[in-house]
């Protein structure tokens, strides 16, 4: 079973590196909505400090937004998925490979470049380090979560603007504590404590729940 | 043995064929000819369970093929209109990743072998983007050749294939035939057997 988790994983990052543009796109999407807001709200410090952890948390949905809608459409329209469907292998496990080299393509570039980013906010030290680690947690759930909006979209034509219609509103409760966390460490970084249990409690649920669904969505959607 | 009782489907409002009902047994070739349009795809589809008939059922061994799932897929091929190939991926990778997908543990020489079979000696190294059709149909088609599955189902396997290509898949799928192999297969060319049965089915009028 490892086996062949680890095929699709390697499979999906291989094609990754041969196409790079798709994952720096991404980033340099991230990168840039980060950048607008400072321009656009003013450069006063303790405005900038509350907008911080909202403004970075947004950008990031956003990002991991923009490359879900890739997910499993390339491999649906070479035929790839199609075959994948009718391997002797649980799909929900194919899934799950497939999310994990999602993320690691696009919310991990996200995780290590969001302390250089999050700078341009005056953001202090306990700060930037709450923010790493919120991401660290939350953007997995956004992968996870995103992936079945991406298979029920799957062959539509405009599915990028359903898929962001659908998808988003279940990011919130990632957001509202992402952000909070890192709102919170201002006062005490062990306030932030319960913050990042509720996260991990959603990281734990949509690990276990997201790649069922997803593969029952991709059942419905190859039909 | 496959086994489909009293199939009917439809696209839209349409129905394109119902009250379908046939058996392939080991040994067995299955030609399923029609017009364009008349249903070859999607009862190809149907006897996958990629697409879920209108009524009646599939049986693999006794079985419903949407009850086995994954230990059907198992023990069935199907090769689509689409190659299912990566084309940034060379004719090795995505033989190999194919090959691990249907549970196998591939070893290299074999990969490599299968290819040189397919002709494509000279070719496993390259990304297939700068193949051509026929070619990437043969990277496609080297699953056949490192493939266990008893029940093969192929739609339209021959378009885009050069002559020797073709003589190359009558030639496989003759022997997987006379090895007790069954294989469905929708195409407007003649296969010869060298041994086993051919029978042929008709859809739409």
């Amino acid at each position: 079973m490892w086996r062949v988790f680890l095929c699709i994983l390697g499979r999906d990052i291989t094609l990754a590196m041969r196409r790079r543009t798709d994952v720096l796109t991404t980033l340099f999407f991230f990168v840039i909505v980060v950048s607008l807001f400072p321009l656009g709200v003013g450069t006063e410090k303790q405005i900038l400090r509350i907008l911080g952890p909202g403004v970075v948390w947004v950008a990031a949905l956003l990002a991991s937004m923009l490359a879900l809608e890739r997910l499993f459409a390339a491999d649906y329209e070479d035929g790839t998925l199609e075959q994948m469907l009718m391997t002797p292998q649980p799909l929900a496990l194919l899934v799950l490979a497939k999310v994990t080299a999602h993320w690691l393509l696009t919310g991990l570039p996200l995780v290590a470049i969001a302390p250089l980013v999050g700078m341009q906010y005056h953001l202090d030290d306990t700060a930037v380090v709450t923010m790493v680690l919120a991401l660290l947690v939350g953007t997995p759930i956004l992968s996870l979560l995103g992936a079945i909006g991406a298979a029920l979209t799957l062959g539509l034509r405009g599915g990028g603007i359903l898929l962001s219609l659908l998808i988003l509103p279940l990011y919130i409760p990632v957001l509202v504590y992402g952000a909070g966390a890192v709102t919170v460490s201002a006062i005490d970084f062990a306030d932030t404590q319960p913050y990042f249990s509720l996260m991990g409690a959603f990281l734990l649920l949509a690990l276990i729940f997201s790649p069922l669904a997803a593969a029952a969505a991709l059942r419905i959607s190859m039909e | 043995m496959l086994e489909v009782a009293d199939l009917e489907c439809r696209r839209g409002d349409r129905t394109l064929f119902s009250g379908l009902s046939f058996a392939v047994e080991a040994g067995t070739l299955l030609h399923v000819r029609g017009r364009n349009g008349s249903g070859k795809t999607t009862l190809l589809r149907a006897l996958c369970g990629l697409l879920t008939p209108e009524t009646g059922a599939v049986t693999w061994n006794g079985e419903d093929i949407r009850r086995l799932a994954d230990d059907y897929h198992r023990d069935m091929l199907y090769f689509g209109h689409l190659n299912g190939i990566k084309h940034d991926l060379s004719g090795i990778e995505n033989l190999r990743v194919a090959a691990t997908l249907d549970g196998d543990r591939p070893d290299e020489k074999d990969l490599w072998t299968a290819l040189e079979q397919m002709g494509l000696e000279g070719f496993e190294d390259l990304p297939t983007k700068v193949l051509s059709q026929g070619q990437k149909k043969r990277v496609a088609l080297a699953r056949l050749l490192l493939s266990r599955a008893p029940l093969w189902i192929l739609d339209e396997p021959f378009t885009a294939l050069d002559a020797d290509a073709v003589d190359l898949l009558q030639m496989l799928i003759a022997r997987h035939v006379a090895e007790d192999g069954m294989v469905i297969l929708t195409t407007h060319q003649e296969v010869p057997l060298t041994s086993g049965q051919i029978r042929r089915l008709h859809l739409g009028p």
